[in-house]
């Protein structure tokens, strides 16, 4: 086991140096090609998300240069990236995967984007072959875990950004939001991201208002929307079931009496507020009105954090998985490693036996059927009998770390040469064997 | 033979009832689903202990008590209606204990059937009987819904973060349901009315406005009335439309209370 791990993610750099790294879709089979060509490289993969940069690798000795690799391509100087670099090795960085994948490493913990986009990246590095026997059993055990993970646990129950809660709390107050319509006041990313989600859950269409009317225009442009003019706002926003608020007025810009004229102009038909704004747009005497649900930033924020809550306990029992995942694993890859030798000493002790055979039958001459049959049974009890102790032994010893001194011994003793399986099955060559661990 | 079924059908509504009171502080999908079930087979119960009525042959529905058991039939085939639409067993907080009233009261012992001074006029007396009881079953639910919606509506406005987890379907669904229910029972309200009235023309040649059955029906009527209209004007809801509600309700207890009273309109001597 040989994995090596090298990247960014969202604690540990910033979105600056996040953005160099960043890898487009387009240039990701190049890269890792790239990767995998890369001296000490066996086989590489590349994940490339707005949260995180990952380059996953296993190697020929456990000990290439990857942070070389970053510099190379991405022509930066070691002391502009380094600091932000975490690395993982082994056990660690099969850890670190099954963490990711789960979603335990998320910004938001528990999305469920993330998987889709490990599934991507891992498709795309083995479709150019860069991604091969032990990063492909990596990554389908990565899946499977993340897999039990989101059936085992209720991390992943339901999302937790504001954006999300935002339509949560939509859907209480309208039920379906097919045929709603949205109002963005004050154009920003994250009214943006508010209003994506809300179209992706079946919203109808898009008003978008701003001081600057040709911000409007641009946004309004992006949904297919319509951009009104701040000044026409009290005259349309009415029209809208949810209302995104996010300008920088430094007083409330809906008071009661405004929200008193949408709801006799709505005929009562409730009215959702989403206020992101600080100092807030709805004033609290306007949010008191029968109809009229306003939601300001901490209200959201409080209930996101309540899920949070909930969630941390999940994660610790998304933690323990991920632990007893990651040992058995490690068992099954050093399972792996003897089983070439256990192959190989079958075949020696086959190959002698037919000698052997073959010697007796120059001998006895002639021999009947029923002879024949009772020798063969004979020669292979014998066989079965001697090698079944150290078969066992290597077995049970590929799930302890005792595994590679077992295995060197075993072939010192027979003096064996594993037969090329190298493609599926990690090579335990001698030279290997002494510079591991 | 009708009151044992009737009393299997009490059975089954306990299990409506308890779950009325368990939904009220958690949601448990199993548990729903097991008052949905146990709802229905005491529905058949009932059916059959309403069929058995008929087959009687008396002019079945005049006496209190199988007055009592036709509405608690009534509402619950209005709320098997609503969770076929709507998929949500919520309304059941309100309609189960309700209908287990209803239920429970009309199972108690067999009342004499009064013989009717006006039997001339069964056709009509039967329309009267299945209309009214239709609109007071809808008046039940939509009160209930209009009970919901304010709950629903504390919650939200509250902020708390268990909103998020209520049990309630969304607002603006409670808001469907009382509504439809609503429009659909004022018809049926108006329509047993008038029927009543041909029937009491025909009997007495007069109409006695000074009853105080008469009186309290009209008054009902008027305030469902003034909730439709006020809805269907200005959509009124939330706070208002439960004031409203409960006021129509309590009219319609009382209403129904007044056959006690009444000197016209009697079941039982």
């Amino acid at each position: 086991m040989r994995f090596q791990l090298i990247g960014v993610n969202h604690k540990s750099a910033p979105l600056e140096v996040r953005e160099r790294l960043a890898i487009p879709e387009s240039r990701l089979p190049d890269t890792c090609r790239e990767l995998a060509a890369y001296p000490g490289i066996e086989e590489g993969m590349v994940i490339s998300t707005c949260n995180r940069v990952e380059v996953v690798t296993h190697t020929v000795n456990g000990a290439a240069d990857l942070r070389g690799f970053l510099h190379d391509h991405f022509h930066l100087k070691p002391e502009e990236l380094d600091a932000h670099l975490y690395e993982f090795r082994e056990k660690d960085a099969v850890r670190h995967i099954f963490r990711v994948a789960a979603s335990l490493d998320s910004m938001v913990v528990g999305e469920a984007q993330i998987l889709g986009q490990v599934k991507e990246a891992y498709a795309t590095a083995r479709a150019v072959g860069a991604c091969r026997g032990q990063l492909d059993q990596l990554f389908s055990r990565a899946f499977a875990v993340a897999k039990r993970v989101r059936t085992e646990t209720a991390v992943g129950s339901s999302s937790v950004s504001i954006a999300s809660v935002a339509v949560e709390l939509a859907k209480k107050i309208f039920g379906t939001l097919q045929g709603k319509n949205v109002f963005i006041v004050g154009a920003g990313k994250m009214s943006e991201l508010a209003a994506r989600h809300l179209m992706a859950h079946g919203c109808a269409s898009i008003f978008v208002a701003n001081r600057t009317y040709d911000r409007a225009i641009g946004l309004a442009q992006k949904f297919n929307g319509q951009a009104i003019k701040f000044e026409d706002l009290y005259n349309t926003c009415d029209k809208a079931d949810i209302v995104i608020t996010s300008t920088g007025a430094p007083h409330a810009i809906f008071r009661r009496e405004h929200g008193e004229q949408f709801l006799s102009r709505r005929k009562n038909r409730p009215m959702f507020f989403i206020d992101i704004a600080v100092p807030r747009d709805v004033s609290p005497e306007m949010a008191k009105l029968d109809g009229i649900f306003a939601y300001d930033i901490d209200d959201l924020q409080q209930a996101v954090s309540s899920h949070v809550a909930d969630r941390r306990k999940e994660a610790e029992l998304a933690e323990a998985i991920i632990a007893g995942e990651v040992e058995r694993f490690e068992a099954r890859l050093h399972t792996l490693d003897v089983v070439p030798t256990i192959v190989s000493l079958q075949d020696h002790l086959e190959t002698i036996r037919q000698a052997e055979i073959d010697r007796v039958r120059g001998r006895m001459g002639q021999l009947t059927p029923e002879q024949e049959i009772a020798i063969e049974a004979l020669t292979r009890g014998i066989i079965n009998k001697v090698m079944h102790t150290p078969i066992t032994t290597l077995k049970t010893a590929a799930r302890e770390s005792e595994a590679t001194t077992v295995v060197d011994v075993v072939r010192r003793l027979f003096n064996l040469q594993v037969k090329g399986k190298e493609d599926t099955v990690p090579a335990t060559t001698k030279d290997e064997l002494g510079t591991r661990h | 033979m009708s009151l044992l079924w009737l009393r299997f059908a009490l059975g089954c509504y306990f299990i409506g009832l308890i779950y009325a009171f368990v939904a009220l502080t958690r949601t448990s999908d199993l548990f729903s689903r097991i008052a949905l079930h146990a709802a229905s087979l005491g529905m058949v119960f009932h059916f059959v202990s309403l069929v058995e009525l008929f087959l009687t042959g008396h002019v079945l529905w005049a006496s209190v008590h199988n007055g009592e058991s036709l509405l608690g039939f009534l509402s619950m085939t209005f709320f098997m209606v609503i969770y076929s639409i709507y998929q949500t067993t919520s309304p059941g907080v309100v309609v189960f204990p309700v209908v287990f009233f209803l239920t429970f009261v009309a199972a108690v012992d067999e009342q004499p059937v009064l013989q009717m001074a006006f039997i001339q006029h069964k056709g009509w007396l039967v329309a009267h009987i299945i209309l009214i009881f239709t609109g007071y079953a809808a008046l039940v639910l939509s009160f209930g819904a209009s009970l919901l919606y304010l709950i629903q509506e504390r919650r939200l406005k509250a902020k708390k973060p268990s909103s998020l987890i209520s049990f309630l379907p969304a607002l603006e669904v409670i808001d469907q349901i009382g509504y439809r229910s609503l429009l659909l029972g004022f018809p049926f309200m108006t329509l047993g009315l008038i029927t009543g009235s041909i029937v009491a023309m025909s009997a007495y040649g007069h109409i006695d406005f000074t009853d105080p059955k008469i009186l309290l029906s009209l008054l009902m009527w008027a305030v469902y009335m003034i909730m439709v209209f006020t809805r269907w004007n200005s959509g009124w809801r939330g706070r208002r439309a439960a004031v409203l509600a409960t006021f129509a309700f309590v009219a319609a207890i009382v209403a129904w209370a007044a056959n006690y009273f009444s000197t016209i309109h009697r079941f039982a001597a």
